[in-house]
């Protein structure tokens, strides 16, 4: 099973998460808007409504997603390095609508068993911003999907 | 100034202090308590607690003489919240993923896995 991980480290969450496919492949998939919207889309009932990303060092990247109820959440940023099939390095920020602060992510993906382990380094953000994405619409329907944190391993 | 947050997590970093907090979990000892299936010093003990403490993850509170810790459910709850949401969003991003994966191999991928 490629089962998603997720652990705490000091100030960062890193997660780690293996696909059936070459580096090429899902690099591609993190990086062209035409493949990003098919699957970037949230949590159940949110649909993405935009999808800009242009995947050069400078480049913009723009997602915008509304639900039913007329929520909406949007993400900008900017990349900072990209190595093709290797690395993507940038920071983004929500809009709740106002501006959280940066989160700086270095996504890598290397080739493993025929298929890619891609492990996401974020920094972790501030308490306000976490209470601000918890209260945005984005919580609605996923109460019942909390996932404990198995990884801390508190027991 | 370090928020609330970024102290819990640091103060989450050590395996010691997350071996703590699991033996608060099954309710409040006392620091003697916590050092005995420890490996490591009352002094080392009482660190980590004022981290933890600092962090808000556990309250501490005196009887008599004695000291008693005890989890702060709240701090916990609300990181688990938070990583609890991040985790069912990206979830379910990668499971819409994995489909359009296989959908759109390039050239130069199939001709590698059919050799291997």
């Amino acid at each position: 099973m490629n089962k998603l991980t997720l652990e705490v480290d000091g100030a960062s969450v890193i997660v780690t998460r293996k696909f059936n496919a070459l580096p090429e492949t899902v690099y591609r998939a993190h990086t062209e808007a035409a493949l990003i919207c098919q699957w970037m889309q949230g949590p159940e009932g949110w649909e993405i409504v935009t999808c800009v990303c242009d995947a050069k060092a400078g480049g913009s990247l723009h997602y915008e997603w509304s639900n039913a109820q007329g929520h909406g959440v949007s993400i900008t940023g900017e990349f900072i390095e990209l190595t093709p099939f290797a690395r993507i390095e940038h920071v983004e920020r929500m809009h709740l609508p106002d501006a959280t602060p940066d989160n700086h992510i270095v996504t890598t993906f290397a080739e493993k068993d025929g298929g890619t382990l891609m492990e996401m380094r974020m920094t972790l953000p501030d308490e306000a911003t976490r209470k601000a994405m918890l209260e945005s619409g984005m919580e609605h329907g996923m109460e019942a999907s909390f996932a404990r944190l198995d990884s801390l391993d508190l027991s | 100034m370090e928020s609330q947050l970024d102290s819990a997590f640091a103060a989450l970093a050590d395996s010691s202090r997350r071996a703590i907090l699991g033996q608060l979990r099954s309710g409040e000892a006392t620091v003697n308590e916590l050092v005995a299936p420890l490996a490591i010093s009352q002094p080392a003990v009482s660190r980590h607690l004022k981290i933890l403490e600092r962090a808000g993850l556990i309250t501490r509170r005196a009887e008599g003489t004695k000291r008693y810790c005890k989890l702060a459910s709240q701090a916990l709850d609300n990181l688990e919240a938070y990583l609890g949401l991040l985790r069912s969003a990206l979830d379910a991003n990668y499971l819409r993923l994995d489909p359009l994966l296989d959908n759109s191999q390039p050239s130069s991928d199939r001709k590698k896995k059919s050799k291997r």
